[in-house]
């Protein structure tokens, strides 16, 4: 029920392609994490969508393999 | 998802403006995310009602699928789901959220 830092950013970095990604360890247990991502595929949707997307790229892992994380969702300027 | 958990949500956010699904209750919140929810709604004085989703497992997974969103808590208003803790918090944080929920005639100030 953990994965790494590094699994994590490749996780998100496979699923949104071309984004900009930062995650921060909150408590060192590999399960809690906070992640700010910046993509152009943000454009034009509402939060909700923006999350969503972020939560397709992790699948399954969400709330399973990983129990909390934060996220923030910022669109990439050019 | 059972016939009757998917009724049972519908029914909660139809017939509920403002209705979390949470792990806990406001009173005891069982997550520090749906605290965080809790106490933002609280400080801003907005009638909610909520449904603790650690007494029902069908609930608890029901709800994930029901709204497509794999995370708790959810904040429903008026029927559509507004987010989890992190947009809740920089929906708050931003003004948005309270300007929404007066625009919904949620609050008044």
């Amino acid at each position: 029920m953990s994965m790494t830092k590094d699994e994590l950013l490749e996780t998100l970095s496979n699923g949104l392609p071309g984004s900009e990604i930062q995650i921060e360890d909150l408590a060192g247990d590999g399960d809690h994490y906070a992640a700010t991502i910046k993509s152009k595929k943000f454009i034009g949707l509402n939060k909700i969508q923006q999350h969503k997307l972020v939560y397709d790229a992790l699948g399954e892992k969400m709330g399973y393999t990983l129990h909390a994380l934060s996220i923030k969702t910022e669109i990439l300027e050019d | 998802m059972q016939k009757n958990t998917k009724e049972m949500i519908t029914k909660e956010i139809s017939s509920n403006d403002v209705h979390l699904f949470m792990k806990g209750t406001p009173l005891f919140p069982q997550c520090g995310f749906s605290s965080t929810v809790v106490q933002i709604l609280t400080y801003l004085e907005a009638p909610f009602t909520s449904t603790n989703v650690l007494e029902d497992e069908n609930v608890r997974e029901g709800i994930k699928e029901f709204s497509n969103w794999p995370t708790i808590p959810q904040l429903y208003v008026k029927g559509e789901l507004m987010g989890g803790c992190d947009i809740i918090k920089e929906m708050f944080e931003s003004g948005e959220l309270q300007k929404i929920l007066k625009e919904k005639s949620i609050i008044s100030k």
